[in-house]
């Protein structure tokens, strides 16, 4: 009952005129994040960070999580009505949604999309309310080798859960690592991997790299791609809305499944795109109808917006409980509570309750304001996906320039940026993930001093890491999620096994 | 994507640049590396000296990188995928080199200007509008961010001799 307490504070927290207002601000904009080409959840926010440094911090994350609720939102529009994910995680989406759009049937889509991406996000905040203040409670006892063990199975659950070549995950996640060590070791005040350059004395900030990695690299993509949208018309009334609502209930089995999926996926670091593959490959194997699935099941649309949702919400319980982000839009959110002078991790429950029920309130109001925004506003979304790439292009070019040199008024940065924008091209088109690479430059100074805190502990010794069962079972956790591709592959080779080829569409983040 | 599986003449194959960027990787890999033992990478008198952790990240990304390069040598006869056709190297120059150029005009010129003068530019060559709509659109995506960022925000971005003029 103490959480029901601390949440009726948070929602008084929450529910002020000017919250509301940024709220709407966040969906919206959001929504047109995730609509468009070359904007995602993760540089959206990080272009729009500065904006928020003048607002207290309860009132920009607020307007930052809303805006990450929209994008998730937004996706699915692209997704079904011109078959083109706005963002990784609503490709499975497109696989029933886009023929449902073409037999006329794109309202019933984007309702359902849009209640099941609801219901998958009320969900995983329900769990968030109970669960987060326990495990904050439990981590309170955490010393820094049970820390750098999550972070350890942060990393590891990468290799394990991830689709492609573990050794191109390693490789980006380590280039990520040892970008976050350029600049001054925050221990010994020694210069480090600066070869002379003054300019990187603070080292490479990742908001740089995110706007750059997803922001330029996307629209180099897209360009290649040589995009001309031509999409399917929607209509959505109260009629459509109701009559969706009504065959939703049908569904719940699948619902409840996905809300599950989602929720792991999301609280350990696997993220909303695996959650939303494995939510439709599971509910094609369960449901009744499984053989239609891919030909404009409801269902087919309902299972991955659910499970996309609810990873992409609890994304943030250990972000917020532990400090550690379970995807990149989560670490960017992480990165604006560093600015802001917050530290995220147990700490925070204690010391700044209202922050952190504040934030919490405003995930219950920001997705019911997002199922209502987005409702009520597809045709206008729909619009500005017609407009030309030529002016969309160069506009978004324009946005990704302000975005980096607002991080730290440094014109060097829009050059790195640009850097950024074609390393993530190259490295999209080799199917290097950019995911771990951009946690492991937000978490990597953390990640350094904890596990250089576990050796001072121990002299050196690596078995400090299994010096107690938490720590040890961590760890061991970490190591077994690790050699996971190389253990699968074994089982493989004693059973042979016809490829997944749901797997194979799954992009690789 | 069937026009991807082709190699014409003129592209390049995937796994040539699979190794480009392994070697890439693993030269930046050899950096860290170097860096981190000529900071001390072991026991210090007070514990981990500075190049202790990154001289491990160092090793792994060279050893992946070092896989990475094997296994497309490997695949080097049977995969023969282009990495990008002709057209498609286009398109991607066709936003590339006006991006690298505006961002060097933000540099010299300031921001506002240069964002006008690029959209405005690239939509009349590119997308083949008017001159009266692509400047409308230019010039208004310049004036919303100068009143968002200058005016209403107050962050201030690179500015040039034009703002100078108008009193910023």
């Amino acid at each position: 009952m103490e959480e029901l307490n601390a949440l009726f504070h948070g929602f008084s927290v929450a529910l002020t005129p000017f919250n509301l207002v940024l709220m709407m601000v966040g969906i919206i904009l959001g929504v047109i994040i995730g609509v468009l080409p070359g904007l995602g959840g993760a540089n959206g926010v990080a272009i729009l960070l500065p904006l928020t440094f003048t607002m207290s911090p309860t009132s920009a994350i607020i307007m930052l999580s809303c805006i990450y609720w929209g994008a998730l939102f937004g996706g699915a529009i692209t997704s079904i009505l011109f078959n083109i994910p706005g963002e990784p995680w609503s490709v499975a989406t497109t696989f029933d949604g886009y023929p449902m759009a073409q037999q006329g049937r794109a309202g019933e889509a984007l309702t359902g999309a849009f209640t099941s991406s609801f219901v998958g996000a009320l969900v995983a905040v329900i769990m968030f309310t109970f669960l987060a203040p326990l495990v904050a409670r439990f981590a309170l006892q955490f010393g820094p080798p049970e820390f750098f063990s999550v972070y350890l199975l942060t990393f590891c659950s990468f290799v394990g859960t991830g689709k492609g070549n573990p050794f191109k995950i390693i490789a980006a996640m380590m280039l990520g690592f040892g970008m976050a060590a350029v600049g001054i070791d925050i221990v010994t005040g020694q210069l480090r991997l600066m070869f002379g350059f003054t300019e990187l004395l603070s080292g490479f900030h990742f908001l740089v790299a995110v706007i750059g990695l997803f922001g330029i690299g996307e629209i180099l993509l897209s360009m290649e791609e040589g995009l001309s949208f031509s999409g399917q018309t929607a209509k959505i009334n109260m009629k459509v809305v109701l009559e969706t609502w009504a065959k939703l209930p049908r569904y719940w089995a699948t619902s409840i499944r996905s809300c599950l999926i989602g929720c792991w996926m999301g609280i350990i670091p696997g993220g909303a795109t695996p959650a939303s593959f494995m939510s439709y490959g599971v509910a094609r194997k369960m449901s009744k109808n499984g053989d239609k699935f891919g030909s404009g099941q409801l269902e087919g649309v309902v299972a991955p917006e659910t499970a996309a949702h609810a990873a992409g919400t609890s994304a943030l319980l250990p972000m917020i409980t532990l400090g550690i982000p379970g995807s990149p839009t989560a670490a960017v959110l992480l990165g604006g509570l560093l600015i802001w002078g917050l530290q995220p991790g147990p700490l925070l429950f204690v010391e700044k309750p209202d922050f952190v029920w504040g934030l919490i309130a405003s995930m219950y109001l920001g997705n019911i304001a997002g199922l209502i925004v987005v409702l009520t506003t597809v045709p206008l979304f729909a619009a500005i996906l017609r407009v030309p790439f030529p002016i969309i292009a160069p506009v978004i070019v324009v946005i990704c320039a302000i975005g980096a040199y607002t991080v730290k008024n440094n014109m060097l940065d829009v050059w790195l940026m640009m850097m950024f924008g074609l390393v993530g091209y190259v490295f999209k088109k080799l199917d290097y993930p950019l995911a771990p690479m951009v946690l492991a430059l937000v978490l990597g100074d953390m990640a350094e001093s904890s596990f250089r805190q576990s050796m001072l502990i121990s002299q050196g010794s690596a078995a400090v890491f299994w010096s107690n069962w938490l720590v040890g079972s961590l760890t061991t956790l970490a190591l077994a999620l690790l050699f996971w591709p190389l253990i699968s592959a074994g089982m493989a080779r004693l059973r042979a096994k016809k490829p997944d080829q749901l797997l194979e569409q799954r992009p690789i983040e | 994507m069937a026009h991807n599986q082709e190699s014409g003449p003129a592209s390049v194959r995937t796994v040539v640049i699979d190794l480009v960027v392994a070697v890439v990787i693993f030269a930046l890999g050899a950096l860290v590396v170097y860096d981190s033992y000529r900071l001390g990478s072991s026991w210090g008198s007070d514990g981990p000296q500075a190049g202790y952790f990154p001289f491990y990240i160092g090793l792994l990304i060279c050893i992946t990188s070092a896989v990475v390069f094997a296994q497309s040598l490997a695949r080097w006869k049977r995969d023969t995928k282009a990495f990008v056709d002709s057209g498609q190297f286009k398109q991607v120059l066709i936003i590339l080199v006006p991006s690298t150029v505006y961002v060097l005009g933000v540099q010299l010129i300031g921001i506002y200007v240069s964002s006008a003068v690029f959209i405005g530019l690239f939509m009349k060559l590119m997308g083949k509008y008017g001159w009266l709509r692509s400047t409308v659109v230019g010039v208004a995506v310049s004036v919303i961010a100068f009143m968002l960022f200058e005016v209403w925000f107050r962050i201030p971005l690179p500015k040039g001799p034009f703002e100078t003029l108008i009193g910023y």
